[in-house]
């Protein structure tokens, strides 16, 4: 285990009344028996200490109810999609284009001169004949309409599922393209049926940018502290928030994969000296092929949170081991917690002993535990949608995973170090210097490891599941997505979306934070529920005070 | 904002640029919660479930529950015969609803799923409870649109459930096409304040309307209960409003049954809602009450009332066809220009109808099917319109020529207006009325000359 680990005091015994072991039960219970054995093992009980093994990043259970979406979504939506300069083109038939055009929160700012294809949807709409026949013709049309009418400087295609079956070749078309309009084309086989979630379209993401973008502009940058911020999507504003924070201390985000981030910022980015991981899961792949080929050292960091922010930015100057950026970043620090921490008392009196769940993403289900911590609530459950089990249970898990057939079926890129170029950024002493004094690199501990005993853990959570959490643990506040947020609030709790952020935000460094506290704060102050039940309910003759639908419906 | 748009008009054959439309399923998700205790099946990869469940929940702001077959690469090349039957088992294990409706994705057609063959199966197997009910549609996202999607699940619906006993309901059906739960709302009541006996089908109101109560229910009291959907084929008449989501389902009921239809528009609108009305009245042989003839003369009084400020203002049209039929034709009634008349849907009905109403008197009025938001965007710099109306997708079309946008139709993502006040009968017209003179008028007040701002209109 990672040396920087700070193992959670305390166990979770029971909450309302029942335990965590209960509840499980309670959520097992009749369930069909192929079900019940594979949910078994997604729903654990936690231990800090030794995390348990948890069920993560298998097949989805057909009929179950499940958060989780496609390989294309994770793909096009996730990690591409935010690059606001690429032309996007999805090749097949409408929807999937459609559904992700502007639906995420990934915000760009555009400069003079950039165009925004971010506003924009284009598809091949790919009609009956085109599935008969084969799509290859109408995407190279597709293509070469799209540079005619816009001469964007790279065009990238995704692939859907029908593309796949019927094996349209989109990288032979991409390539063609390539040498006719000499810019650059590049397609991504990220059909929706590929892996058991976005996850795997994460990793084809990945795989696309480091052979079709990575490394392609070898202009020097002299900045002095370059780093690259890898795994933040500038969600509500997000990594605004972190570039402005970094820029107070001094330090040069050359790019940010992949949220804000122009494509000319990525084919330059291997000149950082450090990458940083927010999402663990979503762009750990492209750390570590940036560490093989060009030497750039990666670690996880998390901005969301005040004291994970502080702890983020100090283990960046340690890094760079620099005396004036050292103390440069304590002067930030301590310049943006005398602002942040008054309302962070203020707040947190008011919600100390709360109790939340958070059931989303691959790695704000565990972040965002920090920040709700920060005003004294408690995450009691917490689960991924998309995660592995080394999100869970820490990245020392790796070797002991078990590849099956669908993670299989995802490339592994061949990486090598480049010999032109690989650099090793940090002397091999320092590092084991760095090592030695409890620094770690390439690591993630996991949401387990700091979690509080007996916590519920719960993989991919399924409605039925989310129900039985709600019913019996009554948490105060849940963290969830869209599908779910409305079930929530129809129960009476609050639900904050953390893959929108209810279009509020940014959540990220201390601003970010103090702008969390604050929303929370409203979320758990407001008079609506208090209005559920009408004043006259209790003189009602026939009234059923368990039943309050009925008796709205009866007035 | 969009600044790709010229006023020259792209030639393109293969490059769709924002279009107004989406994939089928969705629309038979959306037809199957208007069945009371339903839950929709997408039989397919798991993000056709997820994209459509999260964009029915941006419109609605609303609980929408959904199953999926969650394929996998091996599901995909041996066939999701194992992933439906499992799914069933866990459906009505878990969640016990009294149906499932599954609808196909691309995914499963183009592999040639065989659903009726897989419901049989499990059936036989035991695999589906006695007494529950599993429909399906086909329903490729690669042929029509989102209005196919809505159709082919309706004509489903009859497929499987209606029946014919000879025994006479009394009963007129109403199929109301993709409208909103207000919308259907508005329907029914109208329907009783005729005092007619009738049964709406789907029937999303108190499903996806639903008020704050703290309690949680998967299936509400809402959606057309699968008895009353059997018994649609006793009906006297069919009423179906709107050609692209409704008429086939009316059609279906007529081949099986044999209850003979009315094939009407969305009632949207003055006329429209004549037609609503008057259809009912005449199929059930009532007197239609004085307080409807009020509720018409207030509407006709609004309109007459303002009408100068919507005379001749050219304005663009775009969405689902039905919904874009059927506003056309209360356009020309406001007295307002109808420019371009967009939308997503194939085939060439859509221009036909929409000529028929625009009936030569708006020459240079384009109208085009397989539309796309890009286009529009390129027509309107061409040659401005000082008004859309049209689904939240314009709203970077109004912010980027400043023009203002009243949002009618599928889907409104950004406001809440539509989940509470119809679009539909005379009080949806009076309510689209404000809409649109306060949008026209806000702009004049924003944007006129000191001069000119004045503090009566």
């Amino acid at each position: 285990m990672s040396t920087e680990a700070t193992i959670p005091t305390g166990t979770i015994e029971e909450v309302e009344g029942v335990t965590p072991d209960a509840l499980r039960e309670q959520m097992l219970k009749g369930l069909p028996s192929k079900t019940l054995r594979k949910r078994a093992k997604q729903i654990v009980s936690n231990d800090p200490e030794t995390p348990p093994e948890i069920g993560a990043n298998s097949r989805t259970i057909p009929g179950i109810i499940t958060q989780r979406g496609c390989t294309y979504a994770g793909c096009r939506g996730v990690v591409i999609g935010p690059i606001h300069d690429i032309l996007h083109i999805t090749h097949g038939p409408v929807g999937c284009g459609y559904y992700s055009w502007m639906t995420r929160r990934n915000l760009a700012r555009v400069p003079e001169g950039q165009t925004n294809y971010m506003q924009y949807c284009m598809t091949t709409d790919m009609q009956e004949d085109h599935i008969v026949f084969g799509g290859e013709k109408r995407l190279a049309e597709a293509i070469r309409e799209a540079y005619r009418l816009f001469k964007p400087k790279a065009i990238s295609v995704y692939a859907t599922c029908p593309v796949g079956l019927i094996g349209d070749d989109i990288h032979t078309v991409c390539r063609l393209a390539k040498e006719e309009l000499g810019i650059n084309v590049f397609g991504f086989s990220c059909e929706g049926y590929k892996g058991v979630s976005q996850s795997a379209g994460h990793h084809i993401a990945n795989n696309g940018v480091f052979k079709h973008m990575i490394g392609l502009d070898d202009t020097p940058n002299d900045a002095k502290y370059k780093i690259n911020i890898l795994g933040e999507y500038n969600i509500g504003g997000d990594a605004w928030a972190i570039d402005e924070l970094l820029k107070k201390c001094g330090i040069s985000i050359l790019a940010t994969l992949s949220g804000g981030v122009s494509y000319d910022e990525i084919i330059n980015c291997h000149q950082a000296d450090l990458n940083v991981v927010m999402c663990h899961r979503s762009i750990n792949y492209m750390a570590e092929m940036m560490e093989t080929k060009f030497g750039i050292p990666w670690f996880k960091v998390n901005f969301i949170g005040a004291d994970s922010t502080a702890k983020s930015l100090r283990k960046i100057a340690k890094y760079f081991d620099d005396k004036e950026l050292i103390d440069r970043v304590e002067e930030v620090i301590a310049a943006e917690l005398a602002v942040l921490r008054p309302i962070q008392a203020e707040i947190k009196a008011k919600h100390q002993g709360k109790k939340a769940a958070i059931f989303v993403g691959g790695s704000r289900a565990h972040h965002y535990q920090d920040l709700f911590g920060d005003i004294g609530i408690e995450t009691v459950s917490a689960g991924y949608e998309f995660a592995h089990r080394d999100d869970y249970e820490g990245r020392d898990v790796l070797p002991n995973i078990k590849v099956d057939a669908d993670s299989r079926n995802i490339e592994e890129l061949d990486v090598e170090p480049d010999e032109a170029r690989f650099r090793p950024r940090i002397s091999p002493e320092a590092k084991q210097k760095l090592i030695d004094a409890g620094f770690a690199f390439s690591d993630y501990l996991g949401m387990m490891r700091e979690m509080k005993k007996r916590a519920l853990v719960i993989d991919d959570i399924s409605h039925h599941e989310l129900e039985h959490l709600i019913k019996t643990w009554k948490p105060d506040i849940i963290g969830s997505g869209i599908k779910d947020k409305f079930i929530i609030e129809k129960m009476g709790v609050p639900c904050k979306q953390l893959h929108s952020y209810d279009y509020g935000g940014p959540y990220a460094s201390f601003a970010g934070a103090i702008n969390f506290y604050k929303e929370i704060d409203r979320m758990l102050s407001t008079k609506v529920w208090s209005y559920v039940v009408p004043p006259w309910v209790k003189d009602r003759k026939a009234a059923a005070p368990e039943a309050p639908a009925e008796e709205q419906k009866a007035a | 904002m969009l600044d790709l748009a010229t006023p020259t008009i792209s030639e393109r054959s293969a490059l769709k640029i924002n279009p107004a439309k989406t994939c089928q399923p969705i629309g038979a998700m959306y037809a199957a919660l208007g069945i009371h205790s339903c839950m929709p099946h997408s039989h397919g990869s798991q993000g056709c479930c997820a994209y459509h469940r999260s964009h029915l929940t941006r419109h609605f702001k609303e609980p929408v529950a959904a199953t999926t077959s969650s394929f996998t690469e091996g599901a995909s090349v041996f066939g999701g015969m194992a992933n439906l039957q499992q799914a069933l088992i866990n459906i009505f294990s878990i969640y016990n609803p009294e149906v499932v409706a599954v609808h196909t994705t691309c995914l499963s057609e183009v592999i040639g799923d065989d659903i009726p063959t897989i419901i049989k199966k499990a059936r036989e197997e035991g695999k589906i409870p006695e007494g529950k009910t599993v429909i399906h549609a086909n329903t490729p996202s690669f042929v029509g649109s989102n209005v196919t999607g809505y159709s082919n699940m309706c004509v489903g619906i009859v497929n499987y459930l209606a029946e014919k006993s000879g025994e006479s309901t009394e009963a007129i059906n109403i199929f109301p096409g993709w409208l909103d739960p207000s919308d259907m709302r508005e329907l029914k009541r109208l329907a009783e304040e005729l005092g007619v006996k009738y049964t709406l089908c789907p029937d999303t109101s108190d499903v996806l309307d639903l008020p704050q109560t703290g309690v949680y229910e998967m299936y509400p009291k809402g959606g057309t209960p699968v008895e009353a959907i059997k018994r649609m084929g006793d009906a006297i008449k069919t009423v179906a409003l709107g050609e692209f989501t409704a008429h086939a389902a009316a059609q279906k009921l007529n081949d099986k049954c044999g209850v003979p239809f009315e094939a009407l528009d969305a009632p949207i609108g003055l006329t429209n809602t004549d037609l609503y009305i008057d259809a009912l009245r005449r199929i059930a042989e009532v007197d239609v009450p004085a307080s409807i003839d009020a509720e018409r003369g207030r509407l006709l009084d609004v309109i007459q009332d303002i009408g100068q400020y919507f005379h001749e203002v050219p304005v663009a049209i775009f969405g689902d066809p039905d919904h874009v039929v059927a506003m056309t034709r209360f356009a020309i009634e406001l007295g307002l220009k109808p420019k371009y008349i967009f939308s997503g849907a194939t085939g060439r009905a859509f221009e036909n109808r929409v000529h028929a109403i625009l009936d030569g008197r708006f020459p240079d009025a384009i109208v085009k099917q397989q539309g796309d938001l890009f286009e529009l965007h390129e027509r309107i710099k061409a040659d401005p319109v000082k008004l859309i109306l049209g689904n939240t997708y314009g709203k970077h079309i109004g912010r980027a020529e400043n023009i203002p946008l009243v949002r009618f139709g599928f889907p409104i993502l950004d406001r809440v207006g539509h989940r509470l006040f119809p679009t539909v009968g005379y009080r949806g017209a009076m309510h689209l009325v404000e809409k649109i003179s306060d949008a026209l008028l806000d702009q004049r007040d924003r944007t006129c000359p000191e001069e000119w701002f004045e503090l009566v209109q």
